[in-house]
């Protein structure tokens, strides 16, 4: 297929920069049939997105990861060799030779070799439970070990370490380490003071911090069993990974004998050649200005540079801006510009508020007119904006600490916001997307959401720092093309569930007709009429059936049941704390048997009825009423079950009479309801043999009394609660359960559990805490009221409707022949019980 | 040309359907899902069972509009199907068949076509 006319590219290295090349270089180029590219890569697999590595833990699978499917290197005529590296160049022939013994002759060779784990030489440092966190084989090495490992640590406390750290949190490990050399964390990053209040918040998500630690060796025969250090001191653990730097992949181009750094790197010109006019050498090993960039943002430029230059356009490298947000710990940091220069070459503002956990510092240049950089830790929601204020060299307002505090009182300053900022400033700088693109894409072409945006010029499909400022962007435009939309419930509702509440709140409606003719406008559907239900009943927790309230129920609530295969339903009974008197147990078997129906223990520490006809459902809970039992609303977004382990009656490690405080929980919250279900356990220690840590609000026993953690979660998407309060006593963990549910039913997007809500959540578990334990809002006490009114007014709503004729009615399948059943409904036996008949397609 | 004649059964009192909500009747041996949407006066008949995996269910589904097109979304697997044509909204491939209704003197009638 080769024409005398095409060109020859080799990139050796398929990782996010050479993949990126290709990109480039075909969106570049005038005709595709231009160039023949061959990609070498050594790893298994083709590039995936390596900034967002640790998501692999989160469950996002490899292939999630890729960057382009095998489909898309077909599609685009790149002829692709994985696990297969280039081992020699030949340089007079210009020919590249893989491992397998492929020879691809080339007119132009890219190095995009990236870089390697750099791992000190510790004695010890090859044994077994010893890892670095670069690739997904890494990560699912760690994986694996991890499984049975109980203490970790990470030899490095810079960016990248401490992601591996809170990785490590995250598989569960019970203690996670950071060990790092320098007198403070992120040293490239942030100075002593900002370091001090990070540490403080990473302790309190568990991470134990050593700094100013040099490692002497890692010990253990075959298998580590800790890190001995310097000072003398040691730290038992079962697993290291060793995050200490970057070493530049050059060992290839150094064979070809072409010029590299003596501590690593390609050596490169601004162009990104090497020694060698035919080969350049772009991303994570290529040394230009005399560094290496071991970002992704720097290494998509080089990529293009190189693709302009292939295609006949001129363009030079220029220094690169290092800028940085840590993600995913659940602690904001950022540091952008110049983070370190000092008076008297500039003027330093600082607000350090150590009990809030903030620390924040600008620079600004003596005149104070420009921002020359500065650190934010533990609230880094100004990074984006202040990043471009630095980098587009506006001019500051006239009081500049209102840069990091906000302005106080009057109008907001003027110059704020993104929509003042330059046409050309760079918004996403991964894929170089300058504000005027984004804005002509919302303008002229009407995009207006972030996945458009992606598909329209890339933005966001990087490191996704820029996702809020995209936001921002097309809200702003939106907004002043008179176009802004919100976040609003459906066609017959123009206002989001939050405003909603508040509207329904001070105007006391109470039925679903009152709502939709005072605020909305057509006949609902089934998105509005259960999300209003969820919210009158939030708010006023009154009989769910009353009034015009049961059509507008999802049909599960309905029925006060979930309706299961076949049409039949299900019935569970509140087994409070999952402890049970014999008499009970037998009340159950007694009914189960009566009216034919499947029995099994659930996870949630009671009993499920299975296979109720619906006009049976008011006859079995009037039995059940009758010997003291109540509606488990398992078929409601509501209150499921608060779990307990045994404790301190019977448990001889308990320290804390987790049953009785279970019971105690159970009984308060029962009926209540939420944007959706809420699940909770008591455990009486450490052991947390009740699962407290997975559950939507959850309490250990300490000795000293509880520690309360909220929004876990398990389900498809497991994840841990987090820590909210320690050794409180039951009295203050209630009120802060109570002003915690509240605030969640206040605030949250229908049907999302309290563990989305939180990861939504601007400022995160930080600013939770400030509204919960701290009171920041000032609406404790409210919420507290809040709470106290729907507990009081509590009913069985079983109790009711077996009571009350006009709504047991509504229990029955043919409304002309109330006593005969659905004849449709059919079973099949079942290990000595019955189960539904299998779906008929 | 054919004609269907139209034959009218009386179902059940207009109480026996609660407002802007359905209900179940039995009708000739057939299971008739009946919906008074009483927001704007209207009555419709469908079958109660739902094409998708065959359960008698839609007279407990919500009933509601899509850009004024009155609709019922079916309990277990939320499709839904407009109460005019039958026609499923959310999946081409699934139809139900309605029927028309009278009410005289609080009393629904459900017509089915012999
Ligand atoms: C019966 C039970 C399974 C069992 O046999 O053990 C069960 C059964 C159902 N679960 Fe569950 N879940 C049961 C424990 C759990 C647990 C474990 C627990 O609670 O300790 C979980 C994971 C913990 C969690 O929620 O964080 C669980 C996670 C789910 C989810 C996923 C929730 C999520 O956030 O991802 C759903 C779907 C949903 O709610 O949207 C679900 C939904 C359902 C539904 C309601 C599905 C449905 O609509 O038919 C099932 C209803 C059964 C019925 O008719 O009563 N069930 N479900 C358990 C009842 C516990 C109880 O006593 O109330
Ligand atoms: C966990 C983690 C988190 C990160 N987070 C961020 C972040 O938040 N922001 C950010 O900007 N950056 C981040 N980075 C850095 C970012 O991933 C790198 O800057 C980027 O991947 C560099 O791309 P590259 O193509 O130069 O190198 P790589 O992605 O490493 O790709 C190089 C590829 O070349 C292959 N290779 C090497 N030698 C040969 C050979 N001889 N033949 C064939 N193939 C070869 C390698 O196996 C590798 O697949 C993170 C990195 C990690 C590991
Ligand atoms: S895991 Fe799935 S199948 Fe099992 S009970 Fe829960 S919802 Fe039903
Ligand atoms: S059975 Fe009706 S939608 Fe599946």
């Amino acid at each position: 297929m080769k024409t005398q006319t095409q060109t020859r590219i080799v990139v050796v290295g398929n990782g996010m920069v050479g993949y990126k090349f290709c990109e480039k270089l075909l969106a570049k180029a005038q005709n595709k049939a231009d160039f023949r590219i061959t990609v070498f890569g050594e790893e298994p697999r083709a590039a995936y997105d390596r900034v967002h590595l640790s998501a692999f833990f989160a469950g996002k699978s490899a292939d999630d990861l890729l960057l382009a499917d095998a489909d898309w290197y077909v599609a685009e005529g790149i002829e692709l060799y994985l696990g297969d590296p280039v081992v020699n160049i030949n340089r007079e022939t210009k020919t590249v030779y893989s491992h397998h013994g492929i020879a691809v002759p080339y007119d132009y060779l890219i190095l995009a070799t990236g870089s390697a784990a750099f791992v000190p030489p510790i004695p010890g440092v090859e044994k077994d439970g010893v890892f670095v966190y670069r690739t997904i084989e890494d990560l699912e090495l760690i994986q694996s070990y991890a499984r049975t490992a109980r203490k970790g640590a990470v030899l490095g406390g810079g960016l990248l370490g401490l992601e591996a750290a809170k990785a490590l949190l995250d598989l569960g490990l019970d203690e996670a380490h950071v060990v790092e050399f320098a007198p403070r964390l992120m040293p490239r990053q942030i100075d002593d003071a900002g370091s001090a209040i990070l540490q403080q918040q990473l302790s309190s998500l568990g991470l134990s911090i050593h700094l100013s630690k040099s490692t002497r060796q890692i010990s253990g025969d075959a298998t580590m069993d800790g890190i001995d250090f310097t000072d003398g001191s040691r730290l038992d653990v079962d697993m290291l990974i060793i995050s200490a730097g970057i070493r530049p992949r050059d060992e290839l181009a150094k064979r070809a004998g072409l010029d590299t750094h003596p501590r690593g790197g390609i050596l490169v010109n601004d162009q990104l050649r090497t020694t060698d006019a035919a080969i350049f050498a772009i991303g994570e090993c290529a040394l230009v200005h005399n560094m290496i960039y071991g970002l992704v943002a720097p290494g998509y430029d080089m990529a293009d540079v190189v693709a302009s230059q292939l295609t006949g356009e001129l363009k030079q490298f220029r220094p690169f801006d290092m800028s940085t947000k840590l993600k995913l710990i659940g602690v904001d940091v950022a540091s952008f510009g110049d983070p370190f220069v000092a008076e008297p070459t500039c003027r330093t503002i600082i607000y350090d508020n150590k009990a809030k956990g903030i620390y924040k510092r600008v620079n600004l240049s003596p005149d104070g007119k420009e921002l020359l950089g500065g650190i934010l830790v533990g609230d880094a929601e100004q990074y984006n904006m202040l990043l471009q204020t630095c980098k587009n060299k506006t001019v500051l307002p006239p009081d500049p600490e209102d840069l990091i505090l906000g302005s106080r009182g009057g109008e907001e300053a003027a110059g704020a916001g993104v929509l003042s900022l330059p046409d050309d400033a760079l918004i996403c700088s991964c894929e170089a997307v300058t504000k005027g693109m984004i804005c002509q894409q919302v303008k002229e072409h009407g995009c207006t959401t972030v996945d458009g945006m992606k598909k329209a010029n890339k933005a966001c499909t990087g490191c996704g720092g820029c996702t809020p400022m995209v936001k921002d962007l097309i809200q702003g435009v939106m907004k002043e093309q008179g176009l802004y939309v919100r976040n609003t419930i459906c066609e017959h509702f123009d206002f989001s569930r939050q405003e909603l509440f508040d509207l329904v709140k001070i105007n006391k409606l109470r039925t679903y007709g009152d709502v939709l003719n005072q605020f909305g406008h057509g006949d609902g559907c089934e998105v509005c009429k259960p999300l209003v239900a969820s919210v009158l009943a939030s708010l006023w927790n009154e009989n769910i059936l009353e009034q015009d309230r049961a059509p507008v129920q999802d049909s599960n609530d309905r029925y006060l049941a979930n309706i299961q295969k076949g049409g039949t339903y299900s019935v569970v009974p509140r087994i409070p704390g999952g402890e049970i008197t014999p008499e009970k147990l037998i009340v159950i078997g007694q009914v189960a048997q009566k009216y034919g129906l499947y029995t099994k223990i659930t996870g949630g520490q009671r009993i499920d009825l299975f296979g109720a006809h619906v006009g049976d459902l008011p006859a079995i809970w009037e039995e059940l009423i009758r010997a003291g039992f109540e509606s488990g609303h398992a078929y409601g977004k509501a209150l499921r079950t608060v779990k307990s382990c045994v404790g301190s009656t019977w448990c001889r490690f308990g320290v804390q009479d987790s049953v009785t405080f279970a019971i105690e929980v159970e009984e308060r919250y029962k009926g209540l309801r939420a944007p959706h279900k809420l699940k909770s356990a008591v455990s009486g220690c450490i052991r947390e043999c009740a699962e407290a840590q997975s559950k939507d609000f959850g309490i250990i026993a300490t000795d000293k009394g509880w520690n309360l953690y909220v929004c876990g979660n398990g389900g498809s998407k497991p994840q841990h609660a987090r820590l909210l309060a320690t050794d409180v006593d039951k009295e203050t963990c209630l009120r802060l359960i109570d002003r915690f549910l509240m605030f969640y039913i206040k605030t949250a997007d229908p049907l999302t559990r309290t563990a989305t809500w939180l990861n939504k959540l601007e400022g995160g578990m930080t600013y939770l805490k400030a509204v919960i334990v701290d009171d920041v809002l000032g609406i404790a006490a409210d919420l507290e009221a809040g709470m106290q009114e729907l507990v009081n007014n509590y009913r069985c709503e079983w109790k009711d409707v077996v009571e009350t004729p006009e709504l047991r009615k509504r229990f029955t399948h043919f409304v002309n022949q109330p006593d005969v059943k659905d004849p449709s409904i059919a079973f099949t036996p079942l290990r000595s019980q019955k189960r539904a008949q299998e779906w008929t397609i | 040309m054919l004609t269907l004649s139209i034959t009218w059964h009386m179902a059940c009192h207009t109480n026996d359907i609660p407002a802007d909500g359905g209900a179940c009747a039995l009708i000739n041996g057939r299971q008739i899902a009946i919906f008074h949407f009483a927001r704007r006066g209207e009555w419709y008949a469908t079958d109660n069972q739902c094409p998708h995996r065959q359960q008698m269910a839609l007279s407990r589904g919500m009933t509601g509009s899509h850009q004024g097109e009155p609709k019922v979304a079916c309990p277990f697997h939320k499709k839904t199907f407009s109460l005019r044509t039958g026609q499923c909204l959310t999946d081409d491939e699934y139809q139900i068949r309605t029927y028309p209704v009278r009410v005289e003197n609080d009393q629904v009638f459900v017509g089915i076509a012999e």
